[in-house]
């Protein structure tokens, strides 16, 4: 057990950030070793929101545990739900209809945006700046009006079901979201006027929290972190699902590895979903929007693992099935728990002032690094 | 060096002031962009979409009729133990048992909107209703009974 409070034999001062911290948007307890002002160590205790999710999941049946994966990364609470209807699909061999997959995509992808810009307000936040969390808000608005509308919540939809989506898109859908992305394309302008382009911000974000390629790859980080340092490892491009191997995007990427490298390509990812949901929100096919599937879904016994990519990076999802009703075990590789570790190594060194700029281009989501 | 890199940066620093006060002004001067809603004023004119998830609702018809069975499909699809169907045998004219509903309890407080019940129904018997004002002093009140007092099953709904 670690030293949680006082002095360490050299001197150095303990203190604790969180669990209660505003900064680290949830129950987040980072103990820190400090030298002065220089942070020798960071080290984070987790557990204060484990609600054991997967145990959880192994006495809810194929359609029921679906639910649940919406309260990991509330965010993108759609491409979880996703990841997982994608596994028991791969399980059940069953083939979904081109409308749903087309819905799925534009779903993910309006989720994505709506992540980001929750993240961006947030981040600005984080450093003192408290206007651009109502524009983000403003925004997000309109992509949470548009998935009331069609999925009947705004933040744990719950639309994803093995083999298609639980309902048809509301008739208003396409017509609202053209409008979302003229909206979007006015807006976006402000966002990089008032906090890409100001000067402090860039000061603040600039050569902190240095993350190289290498270390990105061996602290296993994901998403928008390790594409900051320019690892590719978008899940979109190396192994497509759906029909992101149809759509044509770029894999947003960044060399630089600092904090001001991830969130511009948290910032590029934005355009280029709204790239992707003008390509396919024209072109949705007819037909059905749910492959018909048994009444009670049992999966052959085997083990199956897909990996989808959300708005922090990837999310896998394994099942043990022993041919019952019910997973023998299910296992979320998430991408929180795994860019937080490199939290670490990125701050040793920095000063105390700046890792809340470092914590906030990881974009951590409690309750996903928790589960 | 030093000065001259200092004097540019509280010249970047004015500017960057400048760009971000110049569009706080534009929203002072623009009223119409603001887009807040004045919630429990608006209450009247507040429109939520048809598909709106609040709470899960039993409808009846004007003879105090429901379509419900009694099948428990939505007691077996709940994830939280969240509904439970109390059975109970009327006897027909015809002097048969019949199985039909006594009360379809529905625990609100367990409930977390997941559509999964109504989705099961295969008599469209329960859906979700647009309330989302639940909040009570007593958790016992969230506790509800679906089935109206002296309800009884719809014709022709098998």
């Amino acid at each position: 057990m670690h030293e949680v409070l006082g002095t360490t034999t050299d001197g150095d001062l303990v203190i604790n950030v969180g669990p209660q911290h505003p900064a680290t948007h949830g129950v987040l307890h980072l103990v820190i070793t400090l030298h002065g002002e220089t942070i020798r160590k960071v080290d984070p205790h987790l557990g204060y929101i484990h609600r054991s999710i997967e145990k959880m999941c192994e006495s809810l049946t194929y359609r029921q545990f679906i639910y649940v994966t919406s309260r990991m990364d509330y965010l993108s609470a759609h491409i979880n739900n996703h990841a997982c209807a994608l596994c028991v699909e791969k399980g059940l061999q069953v083939e979904v209809p081109a409308r749903a997959q087309y819905i799925r995509v534009l779903m993910d992808e309006l989720t994505r945006i709506a992540s980001h810009e929750l993240w961006w307000g947030a981040m600005a936040m984080d450093l003192g700046a408290f206007t651009p969390f109502f524009h983000a808000f403003r925004e997000r608005e309109n992509i949470n009006d548009i998935m009331e509308e069609t999925c009947g919540a705004r933040l744990t939809m719950n639309y994803m079901v093995p083999g298609g989506v639980m309902a048809d898109i509301h008739p208003n859908f396409q017509k609202r979201v053209k409008s979302f992305i003229q909206l979007f394309r006015s807006k976006f302008d402000e966002y990089n006027e008032m906090v890409t382009g100001n000067i402090i911000f860039q000061n603040r974000m600039k050569g902190v929290g240095y993350l190289s390629a290498e270390d990105a790859i061996s602290y296993g980080c994901t998403g928008p972190t390790a594409r900051g340092s320019g690892v590719s490892c978008d899940v979109r491009k190396i192994m497509p699902y759906e029909l992101y191997n149809q759509v044509q995007f770029d894999e947003i990427l960044e060399t630089g590895g600092d904090s001001f490298a991830r969130y511009m390509v948290r910032l590029r990812e934005m355009n280029e979903s709204i790239n992707i949901i003008e390509q396919v929100i024209d072109n949705i096919p007819e037909g059905d929007y749910q492959a018909k599937t048994k009444a009670v879904l049992k999966l052959p016994k085997g083990e199956f693992y897909t990996r989808v990519e959300t708005a922090r990076g990837e999310l896998g999802v394994y099942i043990v099935s022993e041919g019952g009703t019910t997973p023998y075990r299910i296992k979320f590789r998430s991408p929180g728990f795994s860019n937080l570790s490199a939290l670490d190594h990125m701050a040793r060194g920095s000063k105390i002032g700046d890792l809340v700029a470092m914590m906030g281009t990881l974009d951590l989501v409690i309750p996903d690094i928790d589960r | 060096m030093f000065l001259a890199r200092y004097i540019k940066s509280i010249f970047q620093a004015v500017r960057s002031l400048w760009i971000g006060m110049r569009r706080t002004g534009y929203y002072f001067s623009h009223h119409k962009e603001i887009i807040t809603q004045q919630y429990p004023d608006n209450r009247e004119t507040l429109q939520l979409p048809e598909r709106f998830k609040g709470e899960v609702v039993m409808p009846h018809n004007e003879q105090n009729e429901h379509r419900c069975t009694g099948c428990t499909a939505c007691e077996l699809a709940c994830p939280n133990g969240t509904i439970k169907v109390i059975t109970k045998f009327d006897i027909t004219p015809e002097g048969k048992k019949k199985k039909a509903i006594d009360k379809l309890v529905y625990h609100l407080e367990l409930c977390t909107m997941c559509n999964l019940c109504v989705v099961a129904c295969p008599s469209d018997a329960i859906v979700m209703a647009q309330t989302f004002e639940h909040s009570v002093f007593d958790r016992n009140q969230l506790t509800k009974i679906l089935n109206n007092p002296g309800s009884k099953i719809m014709e022709g709904v098998e």
